[in-house]
């Protein structure tokens, strides 16, 4: 199978979604933009974006969305940044707000301070190819991880790009640097999980 | 996302650019509203709103009030950005590198150099490059867009004509700037540089315009948007993001919702940020659009753009 069987929609209520899909679309990934509870059907995987989660949750409070949204982060891979990451998160504080609660994380929000303190830094990661640039804008920060979650890099000791089973979650922007290999990871996490899927089903079948 | 490289300019160094153009990408597809003073702030918020611009008087007051309207009291701004969680704007005037500095040691999120103030240099505009905040700054064609960018500008926005309700010069600006932004991807090599002469404009930029199609950075709008309907017709027209003014919390003769006291009013105003919010990002949807529409009660008064004396217009601000 080829990624050019693989779709992966963004979640596209508000953010950086265009970014996203522009990096999925170079790797030769479908990349619907999903703005509605019935664009959730047929996807392999899904990307949360950043953004402004506040926005986001109020866009989700609508049609059922935010229950749509719950069931497929729990059956089918899916990659927040950011804004994302804070959607992802179970427990979110500063302030504390609603989540899908499907990564054993605790983000604070706007932890690093306002835009004045938004940086780029170069770090290693656990994926090969030497250090990452990363790009971090009025980032939120993972205070801490469950036992289950696997930390693939840090930033001065904090989590910030993490995987725990389906979910892969950032708190910088690789769709604002030209590194590839986090949409990378992100896609062949997609192509596994749909071909084991296929697999479970050839051998009911 | 494609950003300046920094070989145009003072720009100390593309990283820069890069992480002040990063916050316009977070901020697409959402609205950005005028708020002055903490409830109001809050409403927007919980409207769903993806910034909030802090000021003392929305243009529709300015306008009714006249008078020099200057940078909003850093009191007032401190206030907002506490009480609130999202990015919080601030406009400077035209020119007015002070008002920057003050906003920038605030800590305010994006400075909006803005005609909507009245501009204190007739000449020159602030060197944005100077400054680790980022800006945004108006526009009503190519070549104005392509010199506040030169400048350090992160986000360009139409002007408009602010605090009418009126969108027909906001369209106006969208029309223009994306009519030029495509015959420049149609013209030769060499005939750009003249290009770049008729625009006023430099010719790195001009020449990036034209290989890519669209602006270096995310271009917004702004001027006159007052209904949900308003707001998806500047985003089916290439707008990535609306500010909304005058269009949320005023009523008649240019007076603000009483959202403290009276309940009617208030609910007014929710239901009008709410509807805009669901306008912006399922623009594409007219059935949706119909919906939000429906959610709208109470009108803003309009004041027809083309009713406005020339010198009483603030588009024809900055140069």
């Amino acid at each position: 199978m080829t990624s050019e069987h693989l779709t992966i929609g963004v979640l596209a209520v508000q953010g950086a979604f265009e970014a996203h899909a522009q990096v999925l679309r170079s790797l030769g990934v479908n990349a619907p933009l999903v703005r509605l509870p019935e664009d959730l059907a047929s996807l392999d995987g899904l990307i949360l974006p950043g953004g402004e989660s506040t926005t986001f949750l109020k866009h989700l409070e609508r049609n059922n969305f935010f229950a749509a949204l719950d069931t497929f982060v729990r059956q089918k891979p899916s990659f927040g940044t950011c804004a994302g990451t804070i959607l992802l998160a179970k427990d979110v504080r500063n302030p504390v707000q609603k989540s899908l609660a499907v990564l054993d994380a605790t983000v604070e929000r706007n932890a690093y301070g306002r835009q004045i303190d938004s940086t780029i830094q170069e770090t290693e990661t656990t994926l090969p190819g030497g250090p990452m640039e990363m790009v971090y804008i009025r980032a939120p920060r993972i205070a801490a991880v469950g036992n289950d979650v696997e930390v693939l890099a840090r930033r001065n000791g904090d989590p910030v790009l993490v995987r725990e089973g389906r979910i892969l979650a950032a708190t910088f922007h690789p769709e604002l640097s030209t590194d590839r290999r986090v949409h990378e990871f992100f896609v062949e996490m997609v192509r596994r999980e749909k071909l084991a899927h296929s697999a479970t089903e050839a051998h009911a079948g | 996302m494609s950003h300046l490289n920094g070989s145009t300019s003072g720009n100390p160094s593309g990283t820069g650019l890069r992480l002040k153009t990063g916050l316009a990408e977070m901020l697409k597809g959402g609205v950005i509203m005028d708020v002055m003073n903490v409830e109001q702030a809050r409403i927007a918020e919980e409207a769903g709103a993806v910034s909030v611009m802090a000021l003392e008087r929305v243009p529709a007051m300015i306008r009714a009030e006249g008078g020099v309207a200057r940078m909003a009291n850093p009191k007032l701004i401190k206030e907002i950005m506490q009480a609130v969680s999202i990015p919080v704007m601030a406009k400077a005037r035209i020119g007015h590198f002070v008002e920057a500095q003050v906003l920038e040691q605030l800590g305010v999120d994006f400075i909006d150099e803005s005609e909507v103030l009245t501009p204190a240099d007739e000449t020159y505009h602030i060197d944005k490059h100077a400054f680790k905040t980022p800006f945004v700054c108006g526009a009503r064609n190519l070549g104005e867009a392509l010199r506040r960018i030169a400048e350090g500008a992160a986000m360009i926005r139409t002007k408009g004509e602010p605090g009418t309700g009126d969108v027909v010069h906001a369209v106006q600006h969208m029309r223009t700037m994306n009519r030029e932004i495509r015959i420049l991807t149609a013209l030769r090599e060499e005939e750009l540089y003249n290009e770049a002469k008729l625009h006023g404009a430099p010719y790195e930029l001009v020449r990036m315009v034209a290989q890519e199609g669209k602006l270096p950075v995310p271009n917004f709008s702004a001027g006159g948007i007052a209904t949900p309907a308003d707001a998806a017709l500047m985003m089916q027209l290439g707008a990535e993001t609306v500010f909304v003014g005058s269009g949320i919390f005023m009523k008649e003769r240019a007076t603000p919702l009483d959202i403290e006291n009276d309940p009617k009013e208030r609910a007014e105003a929710v239901s009008r940020a709410k509807a805009i919010v669901i306008a912006a990002t399922h623009f594409n949807e007219p059935k949706i659009v119909a919906e939000a529409s429906e959610l709208v009660t109470g009108t803003m008064k309009g004041l027809a753009a083309a009713a406005i004396e020339e010198a009483q217009l603030m588009q024809t601000r900055g140069w």
